[in-house]
């Protein structure tokens, strides 16, 4: 189970009927885009920046489609704006957020918007959990995704730093 | 109509009716309307069901529109915003550009300036050519639109002409009576979701 967490939230996604999933690349995300890629089924839309996928789900939403979000924590950052319209309007999305500036962060960059992240998605009316062990994340990220759709409101899945491996610069 | 009705005090385009020959005979057409100006625009041409006049979220109307137009490929969806809007959200040109989406027009009333704050100028009022953007992005057809005849041609792409379609309608910076559409967001979304999606949209 432990490295094939990315199958098994392809298949959330699938078994919840994600159709767009919007994404700015992130490596602990490398696998979940590919896969997402390769199915005629999804719509992946890669975008310049994470806000757009913010305001995508939006318009998603509205035709009838479920979305995701694929991020890096940083990019949440870039999202809080455009976060408060998901929130205003009850309008459902599950961002998917792959960690940095936690576990064994190399690049101190990193760190102010990694120990921002829960508290600013908090802030703008997410509902957030966190995965800290592999065998957590689909569980997790299924439980996202239901009560997303189920009560109408921007979720959000934190993938710690821990499981993904914290990037070193040696390669 | 007569043409000192069409043109505003600067001799551009008079938005109003811009928009009203846009919205005319819409159809089944799907409409994201800007926040500010553009949306008191469009509930000026008329209130409607399938339009999402926003308050918030600058920046992000073209990609509502991607969304939509992705969710319903077989409908038209219009994205109506203002010069302030779209150069904040920039970077969902390139976006909706490499993608490609057949369906969807953008098309930006420019009066080169921040109407709700104080007609500051914006940059496409000191050059910066937003159809040429979206051409350099990978839009399949752009134009700059100064007459009525040019948006009357406009109005009949936006329903055919495959897409990604952007316009940059030059207009006048009149401050304009303002005309407001609800704004109760969860109203606005379900009475779109309900009229696009009939009873299923509540499940």
């Amino acid at each position: 189970m432990s490295r094939d967490w990315p199958r098994g939230l392809y298949q959330v996604l699938k078994d919840q009927g994600v159709r767009q999933v919007s994404v700015v690349p992130d490596a602990g995300h490398m696998e979940l885009i590919r896969l997402c890629e390769s199915d005629s089924r999804m719509e992946l839309v890669r975008l310049t920046t994470e806000e757009e996928g913010v305001a995508l789900a939006m318009g998603a939403w509205l035709g009838g489609d479920k979305s995701v979000l694929l991020t890096q924590s940083s990019g949440i950052g870039n999202c809080i704006n455009m976060l408060a319209m998901l929130a205003v309007s009850q309008t459902p999305l599950t961002m998917l957020v792959t960690m940095r500036g936690d576990w064994g962060e190399f690049n101190p960059w990193q760190v102010p918007m990694g120990r921002a992240t829960r508290p600013v998605l908090e802030e703008m009316g997410v509902l957030v959990s966190r995965a800290n062990r592999a065998d957590e994340v689909v569980p997790l990220a299924e439980g996202a995704l239901r009560i997303a759709y189920n009560t109408f409101r921007p979720t959000a899945l934190l993938i710690g730093q821990r499981l993904l491996g914290a990037k070193t610069f040696e390669d | 109509m007569s043409t000192a009705k069409q043109e505003g005090s600067g001799g551009k385009l008079h938005r109003r009716e811009v928009v009203k020959i846009l919205l005319a005979d819409r159809g089944g057409m799907l409409v994201v309307a800007g926040l500010g100006a553009p949306a008191w625009d469009a509930t000026e041409a008329g209130d409607h069901p399938l339009t999402l006049p926003l308050w918030g979220g600058m920046g992000g109307a073209a990609m509502i529109g991607l969304g939509l137009a992705i969710a319903q490929p077989d409908r038209r969806v219009l994205v109506l915003t203002g010069d302030g809007e779209m150069l904040m959200g920039l970077g969902s040109l390139a976006t909706i550009g490499a993608r490609g989406t057949r369906n969807l027009a953008v098309v930006v009333l420019d009066n080169e300036r921040y109407g709700e704050t104080g007609m500051q100028a914006t940059h496409t009022a000191y050059g910066v050519d937003l159809a040429a953007v979206a051409r350099a992005c990978g839009f399949a057809a752009c134009t700059t639109v100064t007459t009525m005849d040019e948006v009357a041609r406009l109005r009949g792409d936006v329903h055919t002409a495959a897409g990604p379609l952007f316009a940059q309608v030059k207009v006048d910076a009149d401050k304009l009576p303002l005309v407001l559409p609800p704004r109760d967001a969860t109203h606005l979304k379900n009475r779109l979701r309900e009229a696009l999606l009939g009873p299923k949209a509540h499940f």
